[in-house]
């Protein structure tokens, strides 16, 4: 039934340090995922969810086995063609918002244009639309320190939607809220994954949060145990 | 793009202000001390260059002994000139305006309860045409005065102050050791010297008057010739020599027992002086930038490490190694460039400063400020260079996890 794969895993693994250090965080993960889909990655702490999700987003590459985002080979590209993939392609929301400080909303926003070199004018114009759409238009001037935790991760949100991705991925975006805003941050992505049609790949402990994914993947020591979308033998 | 990058880079830098001046004080003080030295030097130079002139660059100046050459080269003991040897110049060589023959010694002058030790001087009045000095009352000994080596005497502005006070000495008398003078006349002042010589601590008193009351001898000690203006100084010295030669008995292929010095060569001798002393203070100086630049390497370094969080998440959003090396250096440099333009003002206030406390003229060199701007700019990337390289060189993902 999938029409257009997006990325796709194969064999891939990732093993941090080496010698007897050696510490594999990710076994062999085979995923597809397709255009428009909305993911959720659950499992216990360790179990590799963030791993993968950095994977998927071409920050880190795999020790092993391949990754496949729409026709490129991302683990064969140099540091900074990733940069590109990323600057291009990819929307964060990161485990901890990861907002720059004393930075007003609208200048986090405007952050991935900048490297995009959009021209300021339409820059501040599409970051401040961004901003409307996660119902933050009046908070533009504030930085980070002046807003609530369910706001700076809105702002987050918007950063990471501004440049109209391909993918969305995020890590625990609900993770340090509580259930109120929680549930209007996955609202809001369900939104964006309805309406316009992005990808979302998003880690979560709370079944309450998976619940709103089409789709639900379940890690356990770095592997892929239960995808509700197929069998997993 | 550049432009946005120098204000996130002012931005990075207003947010902490305090430690941006710290960061920065290293290459002021190090941009200060260069381009005090540097205008203070140019100034000297000036200063030296200005004093011979107005000693009179067509002046010659005949001693006897041989020039010193080199380090270490002794001075052979040489027949001293007489009064006759100057009265052969005067009427030997053609184009001299003035030839003052002088012998020097040092005296207690001594007038009622006043008493200052000073030098004396004895020559006579063409020495003032010569040196291009003026009274500033009185008269010019007499040609009878000179002949007849009369009790008058000349004296300078620092002699008058402290024997005189502020009333007019003409008139008055003084006593040099045991020799009763009259005052006749009062030199206009001088000033110091280049060498920092009072040239106004002086009693000129005529010639034949020292040598017969006071040395005892008939010995002149220097000739000083006046060259008119137009007249090639080389010429002149080249007759003067050859007179000389033949006076003293010179063989052809003996080497001078006298020398004739063009004003010219000691200028040059001085000027390089204090040039070869400009630059080594100068370079004292770059040192401390030098020391400047790896404050701001050290401050940078901390900047990076405190934000590797924002770099991770630059790194992670698609930015390039290069835009945040770029982001480093054009922060590092912006910062080095501040140091250069607060250090240029600083050093050429204290400049200022430092040439009316050693009296030598305020010489704007616009070349030295072009400098010290490049060279801050330059200390900005080399020293900048390497915690920009750092950030850019972070791994994201570890970034991101940096507590
Ligand atoms: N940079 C790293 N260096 C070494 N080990 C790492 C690194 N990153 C992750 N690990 C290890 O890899 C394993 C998987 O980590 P990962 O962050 O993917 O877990 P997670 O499923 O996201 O857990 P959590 O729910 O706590 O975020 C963990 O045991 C972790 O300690
Ligand atoms: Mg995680």
């Amino acid at each position: 039934m999938e029409t257009n794969i997006l990325i796709s895993c194969a064999g891939v693994g990732k093993t941090y340090g080496s010698g007897a250090n050696a510490m594999q965080a990710l076994q062999s993960v085979d995923l597809d995922i397709a255009t428009g889909e909305f993911v959720a990655m659950m499992g216990p702490s360790g179990s590799g969810k963030s791993t993968l999700l950095n994977i998927l987003g071409c920050i880190d590459i795999p020790s092993s086995g391949s990754y496949q985002f729409e026709d490129v080979r991302v683990e064969r590209l140099s540091r900074d063609k990733r940069a590109l993939l990323r600057r291009h392609f990819l929307g964060f929301i990161f485990q901890g918002f990861n907002l720059l400080n004393r930075t007003s909303a609208l200048e986090n926003v405007e952050l991935p244009l900048i490297y995009r070199k959009i021209p300021p004018r339409q820059r501040r114009i599409m970051a401040l639309e961004a901003l409307a759409t996660v119902g933050l238009e009046r908070w533009w001037q504030h930085t980070p320190g002046e807003l609530s935790g369910g706001q700076q991760q809105r702002v987050a949100i918007a950063r990471a939607i501004v440049g109209r991705p391909r993918i969305l991925l995020a890590d625990e975006p609900t993770g340090n809220l509580d259930t109120a805003r929680s549930i209007e941050i996955i609202e809001m992505l369900r939104s964006f994954n309805r309406s316009e049609g992005i990808t979302i790949v998003m880690v979560t402990h709370e079944a309450d949060m998976a619940a709103y994914a089409d789709r639900r993947i379940q890690f356990q020591d770095g592997r892929i145990v239960e995808d509700s979308s197929r069998e997993v033998s | 793009m550049i432009w946005e990058t120098v204000l996130l880079a002012l931005r990075a830098i207003r947010r902490n202000v305090l430690r941006s001046s710290l960061t920065i004080l290293g290459v002021v003080i190090g941009v200060a001390a260069v381009i005090s030295m540097v205008t203070a030097g140019s100034g000297a130079t000036a200063k030296v260059t200005g004093d011979i002139a107005k000693l009179g660059s067509n002046m010659l100046h005949v001693r006897p002994g041989q020039a010193m050459r080199g380090p270490g080269g002794a001075r052979i003991a040489s027949a001293r000139f007489t009064t006759a040897d100057a009265t052969a110049i005067t009427n030997g060589i053609a184009g001299l305006a003035a030839v003052a023959p002088t012998a020097q010694t040092a005296r207690q002058a001594i007038s009622g309860s006043a008493n200052w030790a000073t030098s004396v001087t004895g020559t006579t009045a063409f020495y003032l045409i010569v040196r291009d000095w003026v009274l500033a009352e009185g008269r010019l000994f007499s040609e009878g005065e000179e002949r007849a080596g009369a009790g008058v005497c000349l004296i300078g502005q620092t002699v008058k102050t402290q024997l005189f006070g502020n009333g007019s000495p003409v008139g008055s008398s003084l006593r040099l050791g045991t020799i009763s003078f009259k005052v006749i006349g009062v030199l206009e002042k001088k000033g110091q010297s280049s060498f920092g010589q009072d040239q106004d601590d002086l009693v000129i008193v005529p010639l034949r008057t020292m040598q017969r009351r006071m040395a005892g001898n008939n010995d002149v000690e220097a000739i000083y010739v006046s060259v008119l203006d137009g007249v090639p100084t080389e010429t002149v010295q080249a007759g003067i020599e050859e007179l000389l030669r033949e006076r003293r008995g010179i063989l052809a292929g003996q080497e001078d027992d006298f020398h004739v010095r063009d004003m010219k060569e000691i200028i040059d001798t001085l000027a390089g002086t204090t040039t070869v002393l400009t630059a080594l203070l100068s370079a004292v100086a770059g040192v401390s930038l030098l020391v400047g630049g790896i404050g701001i390497m050290n401050i940078m370094m901390v900047s990076v490490t405190e934000r590797t969080r924002e770099i991770g998440t630059r790194l992670a959003i698609g930015a390039l190694e290069r835009d945040v090396l770029l982001q480093f250096l054009v922060e590092a440099v912006v910062l080095a460039f501040f140091g250069g333009l607060i250090g240029i003002i600083v050093g050429l206030c204290s400049a200022a400063v430092i040439g009316r406390i050693i009296g030598v003229p305020f010489v704007f060199k616009p070349g030295v400020i072009a400098a010290a701007f490049l060279f801050s700019g330059t200390v900005g990337v080399v020293f900048g260079y390497f915690p920009a390289r750092k950030a850019a060189r972070l791994n994201p993902i570890e970034a991101l996890r940096y507590e």
